[in-house]
């Protein structure tokens, strides 16, 4: 379906379909909604990372009658909320807890005001056991907190023969990063509402992305029938991620709580409770050690990729697949070993957040490049140039890249439109002489794979539905769910291309699994180019339907098309097309040897970052962002510019000021005054450039671009930094403390090794 | 919301001399609030320890900013907003201006007061750095009467202060026409807005004949309470600026600072950037006569 005809509507800067509501008001989300006789939760959390639990006692002081009490124990199903590995986490900690604030005791009461006190007077006792906090100590494994040796998951990826390229190198170059937690940070906060009756179930209404996530953890948990559990998205106020899995896990909590109270119970976390009970991006370790030619050609890369995974598996095994995957970068090498562990440590689990570690390996990688160049004494820019993919050649896994890509261009393309060339040598001649302002210029270029990794999209098997009344109003039914980023706006653009109407004629069924099928979690940049097809799909049906009964010619009208809805539905009743996942053809992975089509497209990207670093303050500012990206066709270019934006103010946030500070597995910095994201005032003139190459699996063309815009930035302003700065720093968050340890301060050696001569693998 | 509001009483009597008699009929029982942009945040997040509150919300007395021939007085109320669109500050005190601007987002400023960030005495506020070098003096008020004293002596310690249970500050004062050819002030956040500072430095200064005639140097979260650095002061008046004098008044700094590592900073990042910012400062006083 590589399609670039002219469209009316796709491509163009169509209004959000709930923005009218979001800016006035309008909008209802989950704490805005009150039920008749409902209740309010709590959770009691442990209080330290590793032991078993002794005892619960409830205080003096509080009249505990008045409570609605749940522990373990009045779990009617399974106690664990499964996604990728069997008896993972816990709803609720039973004999022993695993990390701090870990659920144990929730309680309810009819007025909110009194449980912050309650909460307060549960008192645990514990028998303390060791625990380990970093990737370190859970390699070490002298305390075995995960499995028999604290492995959550590992990959290896080989291509070629790394270990006989060493000899042939004429520069071996090694380097260590290090990536921190980051935090989601939506602006509405993780809250549920749960409804239980004997009759229908239970019924959970709640900020999430991904409905049949919490449906299908609730069943285990509650021992019920598919259909006695029926779960709704309300409007959901931000989410990146970090409301992929822990919905599932505060739906249970209320759930609980309103089955043993009988009534409806609603838990809205606060920011404190959010932040230091809830998912962040793992902390990463890369290793790279690469061989490269006298020209600066890759001839092997030996990659070693650690997560932190914290406590429970939960979405580590996939994050680990994504970050390895993308481990050795938008390249072509012959010779590449991967090996990556995800670790298991007593923290709270780690999670999804946009990127789904590519970040962190992309950190690794683009930031290895710009020590390569300097070994072999090449510019940034030209060591990308000549080892970049390209039509024909193949990736780490062995993925033959198929359609046309041109990263030389985009790389052209973002030098010119950032002035890089003029700049840095202005910049290298100002630097040398003057000014407590140092500046400088960075690159990273990167991939991001579109839709689930290796045979996900199989497994997923989405569905989708689209319904039209006598009046020829559409409803698209899908359980992909609109949490800022534009999915409903882009799947009514869809439809309404596709049927000749415009976007007003498209509504986008509220997500509910009683009502819409299932079309798999919205996640991983995979709604568009997946869902967005299977929409369009559905439409070219529907129009077939009535085709069918020979109600529509090949080529029509709106008002034809009314007309044959109304004609449809006066004769056979409803009107409704479904359309399921049909795997491409050509796509093969071995998810045994990790060998293959990773992804069934690639989103690509060249970044530049312009930096001001204070010699007087030790703050890195990023001054200007230039952005190229290929990305498919651009669905809507208002909406694609705001999510690279988006991405790239998330990128600075991560590289410069989101600090999460751990003390014994809690993060003692939950308040949104500590922990610094940027302002309107932090984050630079961002310039955002599309080229479009339409791609045969999305529609009109498209792929997916969700996540893309979080991987390079990080990595481009610390290249930025070593260029303004002359110091290569391995580490993000960067914050200005780091800086003035290695400039007012003896500096330390750079960790980075050259050798001229060749040195087996270590 | 950490707190449960039904435990918390708070009262408003509307004017100056009511808020006065109930603090002093009860010392030490009512905690006076202003804006409340601080202890709205303790209450919220469930660590509000005082339960009784009187309101001096909406009290004209304490609001006004107004000149006499030697001061300008700014009413404890005055709000930062007050503070930044006041014609007389912009033109006389512009550091005060400057400072207002930095504190919190523009909802913040419509509600917070000068009084309140006074008495809030964090050794991180905005506020009083300038007021130091602008040689400020504060008015206390109770039922019993009015005293005034220069406002560097108000700090104790951290979070310790002269003022007692009875008493409200009712203004600040100014010292017109006393302002110095060079101000400096730069306030170095966790970034640009929306930030508690990890250092702040305010100085004002005049050269006469290549050397330094007077100089008011001013610091936050470099000590437990607001600082005058009369220290470092000393170690410059009267010397030409030259590059020794320069490194002697860094070293007079670092030794009157004592900075903590805490959760925005380290104490040396603190110490060593006070530094600096005392440096810059010092190159703009060179300058200023050439």
């Amino acid at each position: 379906m590589r399609d670039a005809t002219p469209t009316r509507i796709v491509g163009t800067p169509a209004l959000r379909k709930e923005g009218f509501g979001k800016v006035t008001g309008g909008a209802r989300y989950i704490d805005d909604i009150v039920l008749l006789g409902m209740w309010h939760g709590a959770t009691v959390r442990s209080s330290i990372a590793r032991g078993a639990i002794k005892d619960i006692r409830f205080g003096a002081g509080i009249n505990w009658d008045e409570f609605v009490i749940v522990t373990a124990k009045d779990i009617p199903g399974a106690n664990c909320i499964p996604l990728i590995v069997d008896n993972d986490q816990p709803v609720l900690a039973d004999a022993r807890v695993n990390h701090p604030e870990e659920p144990v005791v929730l309680l309810a009461h009819p007025d909110k005001a009194r449980l912050h006190e309650a909460v307060e007077a549960v008192e645990i006792d514990y028998d303390p056991l060791p625990a380990v906090f970093t990737i370190e100590e859970s390699e070490r494994q002298q305390t075995i907190v995960w499995g028999e040796d604290n492995v959550i998951k590992r990959f290896l990826v080989e291509k070629g023969d790394v270990d006989s390229a060493w000899q042939h190198a004429a520069h071996i170059v090694s380097g260590e990063y290090r990536t921190g937690a980051q935090e989601q940070l939506y602006i509405e906060n993780n809250g549920v509402i749960a409804e239980w009756s004997d009759a229908d179930g239970l019924i959970i209404r709640g900020s999430m992305q991904c409905p049949y996530y919490v449906h299908k953890a609730l069943l285990r948990v509650f021992d019920l029938p598919a259909e006695k559990v029926r779960v709704i998205q309300a409007e959901t106020g931000g989410a990146f991620g970090g409301k992929e899995d822990y919905p599932s896990l505060i739906a249970a909590h209320a759930g609980l709580l309103a089955l043993k109270a009988g009534r409806p119970v609603k838990i809205i976390y606060d920011r404190e409770e959010d932040l230091a009970a809830t998912t962040k991006r793992h902390p990463s370790r890369t290793r790279y050690r690469t061989a490269v030619d006298k020209d600066g050609h890759l001839l092997a890369m030996d990659i070693q990729v650690d997560l932190d995974g914290g406590a429970y598996a939960t979405v580590s095994p996939t994050v680990l697949s994504r970050a390895t995957i993308h481990s050795a970068g938008p390249y072509l090498c012959e010779n590449i070993r991967v090996r990556s562990h995800a670790w298991a440590t007593n923290v709270p689990p780690h999670g999804a957040f946009r990127g789904f570690g590519s970040p962190q390996t992309i950190f690794g990688i683009e930031r290895h490049m710009d020590q390569i160049a300097k070994a072999v004494g090449i510019s940034p820019e030209e060591v990308r140039r000549r080892n970049f993919l390209a039509q024909g050649n193949a990736t780490a896994t062995g993925q033959l890249i198929r359609d046309p890509i041109d990263l030389r261009g985009m790389m052209d393309r973002a030098l010119k439109v950032s002035d890089y060339h003029a700049k840095r040598a202005r910049f290298a001649r100002e630097n040398a002489t003057s000014s407590a302002i140092k500046h400088g210029m960075g690159i990273a270029s990167f991939m991001h794979g579109a839709g689930f990794t290796g045979s996900g999209e199989r497994y997923l098997n989405s569905l989708v539905g689209l319904e039209a009344d006598a009046s020829g109003h559409l409803t698209v039914l899908v359980s992909s769910t609109e949490f800022g980023q534009g999915t409903n706006t882009m799947l009514s653009q869809v439809v309404a291309e596709a049927l000749g109407l415009s976007c007003e004629d498209v509504s986008i069924a509220q997500p509910d699994t009683n009502r819409v099928p299932n079309s798999g979690p919205t996640v991983a940049s995979r709604t568009t180019m997946i869902v967005g097809r299977l929409v369009h799909d559905a439409a070219l049906a529907l129009a077939g339907i009535l085709r069918e009964k020979n109600l529509l010619s090949e080529e029509f009208s709106a008002d034809e098309f009314r007309a044959a809805c109304a004609a449809y539905t006066a004769q056979f009743g409803a009107l409704r097309s479904e359309a399921r996942y049909q795997p491409p053809k050509d796509i093969f992975w071995d998810d045994a040897k990790y060998q293959g089509d990773a992804y069934p497209a690639f989103a690509w990207a060249v970044y530049v970052a312009e930096v001001a670093v204070d010699t007087r303050t030790y703050a890195a500012e990023v001054v200007n962002f230039y952005t190229v990206q290929e990305v498919g066709r651009v669905m809507n270019p208002v909406l694609a510019a705001g999510q690279i934006e988006g991405g790239v103010a998330q990128g600075v946030g991560y590289a410069l000021y989101e600090k999460v500070v751990w003390k014994d597995g809690r993060m003692s910095n939950n308040q949104m005054t500590n922990y610094i994201i940027p302002t309107a005032a932090d984050v630079p003139n961002i310039e955002v450039y599309f080229e479009e190459m339409p791609c045969e699996h999305g529609p009109y063309g498209a792929k997916g671009l969700g996540e893309l815009p979080h991987d390079g930035p990080a990595p481009a302003i610390l290249n930025a930094i070593q260029d303004a700065a002359g110091i290569s720093f391995t580490s993000i968050p960067l914050l200005p403390e780091d800086i003035f340890l290695r400039m007012a301060e003896a500096p330390e050696p750079e960790c980075l090794e050259i050798v001229g001569s060749a040195k087996g693998p270590q | 919301m950490r707190s449960n509001v039904s435990e918390y009483e708070f009262i408003a009597p509307g004017s100056l001399d009511a808020v006065l008699a109930l603090l002093s009929a009860e010392p030490g029982a009512w905690t006076p609030m202003a804006g409340g942009t601080e202890l709205m945040v303790a209450l919220g997040a469930g660590r509000l320890e005082q339960r009784k509150l009187v309101s001096l919300w909406g009290i004209g007395e304490l609001r006004g900013i107004t000149a006499s021939a030697d001061w300008l007085t700014i009413g404890a109320g005055a709000t930062y907003t007050d503070i930044r669109e006041n014609a007389a500050i912009a033109k006389e005190f512009p550091l005060l201006a400057r400072s207002a601007s930095w504190t919190g987002a523009i909802a913040n400023q419509n509600r917070g007061t000068l009084g309140g960030n006074i008495v809030n005495a964090s050794p991180a506020a905005d506020s009083p750095p300038v007021l130091l070098v602008y040689e400020a003096e504060i008015e206390l008020v109770s039922a019993q009467g009015a005293r005034r004293m220069n406002y560097s002596e108000f700090h104790l310690g951290y979070k310790r202060t002269v003022l007692r249970p009875q008493e409200l500050v009712m203004a600040v004062h100014l010292p017109r026409g006393h302002r110095l050819p060079v101000e400096y002030l730069r306030k170095v956040g966790t970034r640009n807005a929306m930030a508690i500072s990890k250092v702040a430095l305010a100085g004002v200064g005049a050269m006469q004949s290549g050397k330094v005639q007077t100089v008011r140097i001013a610091a936050a979260s470099l000590r437990e309470t607001p600082a005058r650095l009369s220290m470092t002061e000393a170690v410059l008046v009267g010397h030409a600026l030259t590059s020794d004098r320069i490194q002697a008044a860094r070293k007079a700094l670092l030794q009157e600072v004592k900075p903590i590592d805490d959760v925005r900073s380290t104490a040396k990042y603190r110490a060593h950037v006070a530094a600096n910012l005392l440096e810059e400062f010092l190159n703009q006083m060179a300058a200023s006569e050439s």
